[in-house]
């Protein structure tokens, strides 16, 4: 408990079938710290999650969640996690505070001390006036706020986020990252956090794991992955050039640094290059072609890029071969977008 | 982890289900209306005598008469004022077997009758008159129906030609005329006072069959949903026994079949004028009995289905066989033998029975000593396998 690691997991597989959904992935949390698991739909980080919250046992390999054993100590386990799900946990025809009181009894909680921490509960999501409403008169971003106090009402040390920003518009998903960010300074919650999301991890992670087909390929700080990438490989410039032409295109698409050419709109010119030279090779040659540059920008390698180099392919949904919630059947591509309780 | 709370925790779930219930304004009404239409549906669909009323027969006199007398007219006078005092039948007139055909597969009348033509010949010579009576093969109960009460019509009106025959032609009173020609008299006589109504037999089965029709329909949507939506998980992160999820769903649908149970037996009582004529206490332990032995089977059912749908699917399956087996409907003995074991198994069959000796012959305990082990078995027996099924089927 007491070496400074929330979660340490050694070689922890599991398999559905034939299909290896985690496959032996060994790494610690640093108590104290947010966690990312970064990758596609179906790589795994789901029941990787499931698996450090008892909802699913192992196949093989060893867990440890707040120094107890996730097979032997599972019950033990569970007091001290919380856990908001790619689905709500809420009952939409109970109000939030009955959705609270209910699942605060199953921690036996004492019913004032529950009382205090519902009221400052819903305080910290500024929801108070809220607390006697259906929870299905709510938005889905009220919604996902209330789900996630309710991870919290056992003050667990460590609280698992998966996917907690699937389906909000782009206001609630500010405030979910924000109400994260919250959690893990004011309360000091380990969070572990799963997302497909670039920036997302990008802007909340001390330290990513990439996850890819059940392994983890990269593991750093988001500075850290990035690095990998700066300077010996990938620059991405940005090139305003009014009096565009095709002729320039073409030839920036043949410079032997250039890997690729993208253009907007607006007659912006995305150049991906490598090389010390790549600046001085681009310009070179836009100003041969009589081109006229009004701005140009070098942007910094994104996550997108670390995970294209990493992993050899972009981020996207692969066919997802993903198990559905406690059970070991495996539900379509389409079934990812996060159910709506009517 | 203390027993006390194990049983706090289920309470809680139970609470939280019901409570979710309560608010569900559909599922409200439904409570209420499923068993109200059932008990209308059962008591209706049936026919039976009472269901005979102001049916359309036609008549065919084809009665030559003899000499200026015809027998006939007097005959289908009587038969029609029969039919209209008692406003079973309603007569209309035809001229023949093919016309009354005609009629029938029009569905203009539903029977006919035909006075053959030497009834008065007969009648006045001392022989048998003769009456055919025409039904629709389509249509068998009604036939029957209508068969037995047009035969003890003429019956009746045969016996009072007699007796008046007898009065006149040899001098008989007319009491002892009719000792004469019915020298039995049968009376029946059930073990509780009273006729029963189609209710009084329907009933016990309806209520046994609602309740199990709640049950199992109710028990997918309380585990299996809340798999499918994920708020199960929600439950099995919290450091709280497994028995207990499934203790708390247990005893909110135990909730909701009993008042289920209790809404369709006041429904029976208040508006259908079924009559309990054994314990009521021991009608609601046999309903109690009834629910647990569901209980199980459909905890066994959604352990090893992983979606509401499916769940749902294999209830369905499970259900309408139980349904139509189990005596409810039709009497088992008159099944064949196979199908007989069959319902000799199912849990349905014994809470039917139990429910019927006790609410219509008013049977005390001991003589539904072995309906009752039945379920206690059963249901232990489906909870015992069931409770492990569940607890695997959740770590997955």
């Amino acid at each position: 408990m007491n070496d400074g690691f929330a979660i340490k997991t050694e070689k922890l597989t599991k398999k559905f079938g034939d299909f290896t959904a985690v496959d032996h992935i060994s790494f610690d949390v640093k108590k104290g710290e947010i966690f990312g698991f970064l990758g596609p739909n179906g790589a795994g980080k789901s029941t990787t999650i499931r698996m450090l919250c008892t909802l699913s046992r192992p196949t093989a390999g060893t867990a440890t969640v707040a120094g107890l054993d996730v097979i032997k100590e599972d019950s033990h386990v569970r007091e001290h996690i919380g856990l908001v799900s790619e689905k709500l946990i809420m009952y939409d025809r109970l109000t939030a505070r009955e959705n609270l009181r209910l699942f605060g009894n199953l921690y036996d909680i004492p019913k004032e001390e529950l009382e205090k921490r519902i009221d400052e509960l819903l305080g910290f999501v500024r929801m108070q006036e809220w607390g006697d409403h259906q929870i299905r008169t709510f938005s889905t971003g009220m919604k996902q706020r209330i789900n996630v106090i309710r991870a919290l009402l056992n003050q667990p040390e460590i609280l698992f986020l998966d996917e907690p920003t699937l389906g909000l518009d782009p206001q609630s998903t500010n405030e979910i990252r924000e109400l994260t960010r919250k959690i893990n300074t004011d309360r000091k919650t380990t969070i572990i956090l799963t997302t497909h999301m670039m920036t997302e991890a990008d802007l909340l992670c001390d330290r990513i794991g990439i996850i890819d087909k059940g392994k983890i390929v990269a593991l750093d700080t988001p500075a850290n992955l990035k690095k990998m990438l700066s300077g010996k490989e990938v620059s991405n410039i940005i090139l305003d050039i009014p009096n565009l032409t095709n002729d320039m295109v073409e030839g920036l698409k043949v410079l032997p640094s250039v890997k690729s050419v993208e253009m907007d709109a607006d007659m912006h010119v995305m150049v991906k290059a490598t090389g010390n030279d790549a600046f001085d090779n681009v310009i070179d040659l836009i100003r041969k072609k009589n081109g006229k540059i009004a701005s140009m920008k070098n942007i910094e390698p994104t996550l997108e890029d670390v995970f294209l180099h990493i992993t050899g392919h972009e981020v996207r949904d692969e066919k997802v071969l993903k198990p559905s919630n406690a059970s070991s059947h495996f539900g379509p591509p389409g079934m990812r977008s996060r159910q709506r309780v009517r | 982890m203390a027993k006390s709370n194990l049983m706090k925790h289920s309470l809680w779930i139970c609470w939280k289900d019901l409570l979710e219930f309560s608010r569900n304004r559909i599922a409200l009404v439904m409570l209420v209306l499923m068993p109200l239409l059932m008990m209308l549906m059962v008591g209706f669909i049936f026919p039976s005598a009472s269901s005979v009323s102001n049916t359309p027969v036609a008549i065919a006199d084809l009665d030559e008469g003899l000499g200026n007398v015809t027998l006939s007219h007097q005959f289908a006078a009587t038969l029609e004022t029969f039919g209209n005092q008692s406003g079973l039948m309603k007569m209309s007139s035809a001229t023949g077997f093919d016309d009354i055909k005609m009629k029938i597969q029009n569905a203009e009348v539903s029977g006919g009758i035909i006075i053959e033509a030497n009834f008065t010949e007969n009648l006045l010579t001392g022989k048998q008159a003769y009456i055919t009576i025409v039904t629709d093969q389509s249509n068998p109960q009604m036939s029957t129906i209508l068969q037995q009460i047009l035969s003890s019509t003429i019956d009746e009106l045969g016996n009072m030609q007699a007796r008046y025959g007898l009065n006149q032609n040899f001098n008989v009173s007319l009491s002892n005329a009719t000792a004469m020609i019915e020298p039995y008299k049968v009376n029946v006589e059930g073990i509780v006072p009273g006729t029963p109504s189609y209710f009084q037999f329907m009933a016990p089965g309806v209520m046994a069959m609602v309740v199990m029709m709640s049950m199992m329909t109710g028990l997918p949507h309380a585990i299996s949903y809340e798999k499918d939506i994920g708020t199960m998980d929600g439950m099995m992160v919290a450091p709280i026994r497994r028995l207990s999820i499934i203790l708390g769903k247990v005893l909110a649908q135990t909730v909701r079949g009993m008042v289920q149970g209790i809404i369709i037996l006041i429904m029976a009582v208040a508006i259908f004028g079924v009559v309990i004529y054994g314990n009521i206490g021991l009608v609601f332990f046999i309903l109690f009995l009834c629910v647990f032995s569901f209980v199980g089977l459909g905890i066994l059912i959604t352990s090893f289905t992983d979606k509401e749908e499916t769940a749902s699917m294999v209830m369905m399956t499970l259900m309408f066989p139980m349904m139509f087996l189990s005596g409810v409907f039709f009497p088992i003995q008159q099944m064949p033998w196979y199908m007989q074991d069959i319902a000799n198994v199912l849990p349905l069959t014994y809470a039917t029975s139990a429910l019927r000796n006790v609410m219509v012959l008013g049977s005390d305990v001991s003589a539904i000593v072995f309906p009752l082990t039945f379920l206690i078995v059963f249901g232990v027996v489906m909870l015992l396998v069931a409770i492990p099924m569940f607890k695997k089927g959740m770590s997955r």
